[in-house]
């Protein structure tokens, strides 16, 4: 890093991102779009930009389209339209990607984030609808590139917003509202890994009180909140340099290389495309009425925020355990759905908060992988309640079901699972193993608080773990 | 013939258009290209004033699909006009 001067600089981030919506089919045609079928078996003659064919719009796309655009908070463009974006790739069967750039679905929106400094708003410029590419593999031993179009014509939606962001920490906040806000209505997963979430950041510098903006770079290839917050702080360095050596900021789209830590200029703006942009006569215009504004608003789900509210009203659990149960729309209606069955809204935020944060964890899992129903939850629970199990047995049961989502009453029948509650077998194995450990007892009785922990792990590798510890120990107590 | 096209556009459009004109051809296509010019200038000069700028020829708006796979696995059907496969993909120049 070089010497720097005492200048202040302020960085200035604007966002486009790419969300890759939840319909089943492609957005022109009636081709699945389910993630990893063998290459180009999700193709047709639409998707593959044969002559002639015709694309017929997906209705759901404008649904979840104008559903975000709701929950952002932006004017609705009631009449839009498709636009052609013309450029040779490979990926790009047809040589224009359809998209939307004099017409988009929604303008002027912004949310509210939240950060260390306090609640900032960011403004949403336009979303607009368009059409995912297909996908380049390089094969270097051949010198060649083989291309699978399964993901051509996959519905995206293009979030762009204002160049409002000031920091790292406000980029992953706006990315951490917007996938929350859009995996609520359920419109994509939203999975930055598994690029059905994408972001490009685009990125300037200036003077702390310039009135401009300086000259900005855009950053693609960010599959990370990691990445990204690196690649911020990485480019926010190298334009503040440049500066400071009184080099100019090229404008130009670089590309970050995750594992060396750094980007490079994919292109210049001397050879920056020319898109000609026109209107695509093979698709109709939309008109999103009044009628179906309303009805959207109407069914628009409890977001976050007024969920952690209605639960800090409704539930006794701590305001950490709300945060993290709702940090998901399926964590929260498992959470609820469970509450609704058996009225303890604190066991089951523990289950929730113990043993499943562990297993999705431990498992790499997603909150939207769980299999368990509320109902089974619920059994599990009950069976704790009323003593038929003791907490390690339920553990045991709850990995399972975690697995397999079987009924837990039913297994711990099966297997034989449920604590011995019959007082005299019980009594017979303790005397068996107060017996077999006399030198435990005399610790115990020479006041060795400890030792008794001892007999009471042997009484229950006894009983095969199926008695209740409460009982052991005050039994235990009572012969020794 | 009003418009003139000069010989850096003709050069841009066909690298924009990926063509590669002989001299001749360049000729042609500039004579082409400034008659189709003159044509848009002639429509300019109609008084559009009040009139809503269209942007499809018929009066049709909403026609929409339901999300509902009905295509199958046509996967032999693409490649077939692939010029060559290799796994089921096209082949196609290394591109970066």
């Amino acid at each position: 890093m070089s010497l720097q001067s005492t200048k202040q600089y302020e960085t200035v981030i604007g966002l486009e991102v790419h969300v890759e919506l939840a319909t089943k089919t492609k957005i022109f045609c009636g081709c699945s779009t389910a993630f990893g079928g063998a290459p180009n078996t999700h193709t047709c003659p639409v998707c593959t930009g044969m002559p002639g064919t015709l694309p017929v719009l997906n209705k759901q796309v404008v649904n979840y389209a104008l559903a975000v655009g709701l929950a952002t908070n932006c004017e609705i463009t009631q009449y839009c339209k498709f636009d052609r974006k013309n450029y040779f790739y490979p990926d790009n069967p047809q040589n224009y990607q359809i998209s939307q750039l004099y017409l988009p679905i929604c303008r002027n929106g912004h949310v509210e984030i939240e950060t260390s400094e306090g609640k900032r708003t960011v403004g949403i410029h336009e979303i607009h609808m368009e059409e995912d590419a297909g996908k380049l593999i390089h094969d270097e031993w051949e010198d060649c590139s083989l291309v699978d179009y399964n993901r051509s014509g996959v519905p995206l939606i293009e979030i762009v917003s204002e160049p409002d962001m000031r920091s790292a920490e406000e980029v992953i906040a706006y990315l951490e509202k917007l996938r929350m806000t859009i995996q609520y209505l359920g419109a994509s997963d939203c999975k930055l890994n598994e690029g059905s979430m994408r972001a490009d950041v685009n990125l300037s510098v200036r003077e702390v009180g310039a009135a401009e903006f300086g000259t900005r770079t855009e950053m693609k290839n960010l599959n990370s909140f990691k990445s990204i917050t690196h690649a911020i702080e990485n480019e926010r360095e190298r334009q503040i340099d440049l500066l400071e050596s009184g080099q100019q900021v090229i404008q130009e789209t670089r590309r970050w290389d995750d594992n060396k830590e750094y980007s490079y200029a994919m292109r210049s703006k001397e050879d920056a495309q020319d898109y000609r942009y026109f209107p695509d006569p093979d698709l109709v215009p939309v008109y999103i009425s009044d009628e179906w504004i309303s009805g959207t608003k109407n069914s628009l789900p409890e977001f976050r925020e007024e969920k952690m509210a209605r639960y800090k009203k409704e539930f006794d659990i701590p305001e950490y355990d709300i945060g993290i149960i709702t940090d998901t729309k399926h964590m929260a209606d498992l959470f609820e759905e469970t509450v609704a069955i058996c009225h303890e809204p604190k066991k089951v935020s523990n289950w929730l908060m113990g043993e499943t944060l562990r297993l999705l964890k431990e498992k790499s899992m997603d909150a939207e992988d769980i299999r368990f129903s509320p109902a089974n939850l619920a059994k599990l629970i009950a069976l704790v309640d009323s003593k038929a199990i003791n907490s390690s047995v339920a553990k045991e049961v709850f990995e399972v079901m975690f697995e397999k989502d079987i009924d837990p009453q039913q297994y711990v029948e099966e297997k034989g699972l449920k604590t011995v509650n019959d007082e005299g077998a019980l009594r017979k194995t303790i005397t068996d193993v107060i017996n077999a450990n006399p030198q435990s007892v005399e610790d115990y009785r020479n006041g060795k608080e400890k030792a008794i922990g001892f007999l009471v792990g042997q009484t229950m590798k006894a009983m095969k773990g199926k008695a209740d510890p409460g009982m052991v120990n005050r039994i235990l107590k009572e012969l020794l | 013939m009003a418009n003139v096209i000069s010989d850096e556009t003709i050069e841009y459009v066909g690298i924009l258009a990926k063509l590669a004109l002989s001299d001749e051809e360049r000729e042609q296509a500039k004579k082409d290209m400034g008659k189709m010019l003159d044509y848009i200038d002639k429509l300019g000069e109609l008084d559009t004033t009040g009139i809503e700028p269209m942007s499809h020829v018929f009066p049709v708006q909403n026609v929409f699909r339901e999300d509902v796979v009905t295509n199958g696995d046509l996967c032999e059907q693409t490649l077939r006009n692939a010029p060559g496969e290799k796994d089921n993909m096209f082949i196609v120049p290394m591109t970066v």
